[in-house]
């Protein structure tokens, strides 16, 4: 749908293996300095005092997603079917 | 009078009006018209108006209070930035469909009785149809024609509902519904189909990501969205709401996860979502609802600007499953950047929009102390930014490069995207006007240094496990079978189970009573004398012992049979004499 003339521009900033590296590295740090305050500060609890231990949420949050893939990818098994699964 | 127009009315007089217009008569048109009821619903007064007299009731097709003008003004402002995106269009038919759609959500949303309510609701069932079958393709079709039965099947429990409602209280009105029973819980189920609650929730998922990219856009903010309103209205505090929000939440992600499509992944997101709203219903305090409203609004936003850049992708590339896709930020990177906004908005990333209304609910649910509904929540939320989130922009726009080169979306589809993008980041950062126009007043502050840390920590360790596991989230060509199994399969099944038995039945019979016993009484009556006779001797034989010659019996019955050569004897004589006595003595 494009006109030939008007060829976009093309960006490959992440085609380059050292600024993923570099990307990974910032992703890293951001992680360790989003869980640093909590051994610094006390934290209000809704429901347990194992709320309050530093990086909960963290690891709450990770644990989680670990389920939730885990649990998908076994489901995928019985679930998934080929695309022409309801034309035949 | 023109401080009380009916804002439905405008959508309705506008898709006429779109038949006469020319093109750029049109264009024009279809963006005055949600400008225009964007401004009457600020001028609207709370009260009722419109009333009319309908099978003997009292009816209105006008309520104002502040719930139905949190909702109108949302649909409105989404009707806006839709049509805006849909300016390429040149035909009407599309056009006319989605304004009339428009105007019976806003219909239903502002009508104040049952029976208004219920018109309202199957004009849209029946108008958001035509969005799906202009894309004019089998699969779109077919997608359609299942869509409008679904809906048929809920509006019919919705009307069998609202009548024996009716019929039990003898009031029409559209209040909150505090009498279980069946009238109350037939209206429900009438209203969670069009929620799209599982297991009545494969709709969504089957007919969406088959509409037109427009359509698909304009269909995601208000079948739903018209729902939540009804749930709020009639079933706030309802407990049972708060499982079907927590199951809703969790399953909408799981299919989301599992899909290829993008536009499916994104129709199971909606289905995540409005759990959460659908679970801040069941919660009921003031707080909840205002959360859920609050939630709406947002989605709406962020959801329809989520379909805009999905949408944009598909109209470039002419693609929508990630294994063909990939790679795209290379040529489109004002898109991958509303994609990337909006799809932090829906993770309830901080200083976004989600992250100033979903909290509210769970905060709600803390509040009354339900640890499940917290628990569930949570692990939603993280899930979220799992498959919209990242899931979403990673295999679009990043992931392996399939070598397309789209380019731009046109300009006014960007306007569109960076419209909501604003809307987004502004109801993140500032939350306040849409705290004032919640039905209840709201003492929530989501910007804690303690709340919003927690939030980062359970994102970005979310991202974290993505790409940890990102060998098992790889795409693979498949669809994932859901409740819509019953209707597709199950249907062809259960007709094929019926053709195998009944068609056997009759094939049976048929060769039972047209074949067998016809012939065998043929074989029978050809020579019934001899047959008998075989068969006693067969049976004496049988009684006897068996030491007779059997085939030399048979030939001379056989012969005896066919040349009528009968020993007569004596008996016979004796007979014929008597007779002749008989009647010798009867003449006499």
């Amino acid at each position: 749908m494009v006109p030939e003339n008007n060829k976009p521009e093309v960006c490959t900033w992440f085609d380059h293996p050292q600024n993923i590296k570099r990307l990974k590295i910032g992703f890293y740090i951001v992680l360790a300095l989003l869980v640093l305050p909590d051994f610094f500060m006390h934290k209000h609890t809704l429901f347990s005092s194992i709320e309050g231990w530093p990086g909960f949420y963290a690891v709450f949050g990770f644990i989680s997603c670990v389920a939730i893939i885990l649990i998908s990818k076994l489901l995928g098994f019985a679930l998934k079917k080929k695309e022409d699964y309801y034309d035949c | 009078m023109i401080a009380n127009l009916h804002p439905s009315l405008l959508f309705f007089a506008g898709a006429l009006l779109l038949w006469l217009l020319p093109l750029l008569g049109r264009r024009i048109l279809i963006l005055l018209v949600p400008a225009a009821a964007f401004a009457i619903i600020t001028q609207l007064e709370p009260g009722t108006y419109y009333g009319y007299q309908l099978f003997g009731f009292d009816l209105n097709l006008l309520r104002v209070d502040k719930l139905s003008k949190a909702f109108g003004y949302v649909f409105t402002i989404n009707a806006f930035a839709c049509f805006l995106f849909a300016q390429h269009l040149k035909t009407r038919y599309e056009h006319t469909a989605a304004l009339a759609y428009i105007g019976a959500a806003l219909g239903a949303v502002f009508a104040s009785d049952l029976i208004s309510l219920y018109l309202f609701w199957e004009v849209m069932a029946v108008t958001s149809t035509f969005l799906v079958l202009a894309r004019q393709t089998e699969r779109a079709y077919g997608a359609a024609f299942r869509y409008v039965m679904v809906h048929i099947f809920g509006g019919l429990c919705l009307l069998a509902g609202i009548v024996l409602q009716i019929n039990a209280t003898g009031s029409v009105a559209f209040e909150g519904f505090s009498l279980h029973g069946l009238p109350t819980y037939l209206i429900l189920l009438g209203f969670l189909v069009n929620a799209a609650a599982p297991p009545f929730s494969a709709w969504l998922s089957d007919a969406y990501p088959e509409a037109t990219v427009t359509g698909g856009i304009i269909m995601t903010a208000y079948t739903t969205k018209t729902a939540v309103y009804t749930l709020i209205r009639g079933f706030a505090g309802w407990e049972i709401l708060m499982v079907v929000g927590c199951v809703m939440a969790i399953y909408g992600i799981i299919y989301a996860i599992l899909e290829n499509d993008m536009r499916r992944i994104l129709a199971y997101s909606i289905i995540n979502q409005v759990g959460f709203m659908i679970c801040g219903i069941g919660i009921g305090t003031a707080m909840a609802i205002s959360g859920a409203v609050a939630h709406a609004f947002a989605h709406i936003i962020y959801k329809a600007l989520l379909w805009m850049s999905a949408g944009s992708v598909l109209y470039m590339t002419g693609k929508s499953k990630c294994t063909d896709l990939g790679g795209l930020y290379k040529t489109m990177p004002l898109t991958l950047i509303f994609g990337t906004v909006v799809a932090l908005a829906i993770s309830s990333f901080p200083f976004l929009s989600g992250y100033t209304t979903k909290p509210m609910i769970i905060e709600a649910g803390v509040h009354e102390g339900f640890f499940w509904v917290w628990l569930i929540l949570e692990i939603a939320s993280a899930g979220v930014f799992l498959h919209a989130g990242i899931k979403f922009p990673y295999f679009v726009f990043f992931a392996k490069d399939n070598g397309l080169r789209p380019g731009e979306p046109p300009k006014h589809m960007l306007l569109a995207m960076a419209f909501l993008s604003f809307i987004c980041i502004f109801l993140g950062v500032y939350p306040q006007p849409l705290y004032d126009i919640l039905p209840y007043a709201v003492d929530f502050h989501a910007y804690t240094f303690g709340h919003t840390l927690n939030q980062f920590q359970l994102l970005m360790f979310s991202a974290l496990a993505f790409f940890m596991l990102l060998p098992l989230l790889k795409r693979t060509e498949t669809i994932s079978v859901d409740t819509d199994w019953f209707y597709r399969k199950g249907g062809r099944l259960f007709v094929a189970g019926c053709d195998k038995f009944f068609n056997g039945l009759n094939n049976w019979g048929a060769a039972l009573f047209f074949d067998k016993i016809p012939g065998l009484l043929a074989k029978f009556f050809a020579d019934p004398g001899a047959n008998l006779q075989k068969h006693c001797v067969h049976l004496l034989a049988d009684a006897v012992g068996g030491e007779t010659d059997m085939k030399a019996q048979e030939a001379a019955i056989e012969h005896r049979s066919r040349f009528g050569a009968y020993p007569v004897g004596v008996g016979v004589l004796l007979a014929v004499l008597c007779l002749s006595v008989m009647s010798f003595i009867f003449f006499m």
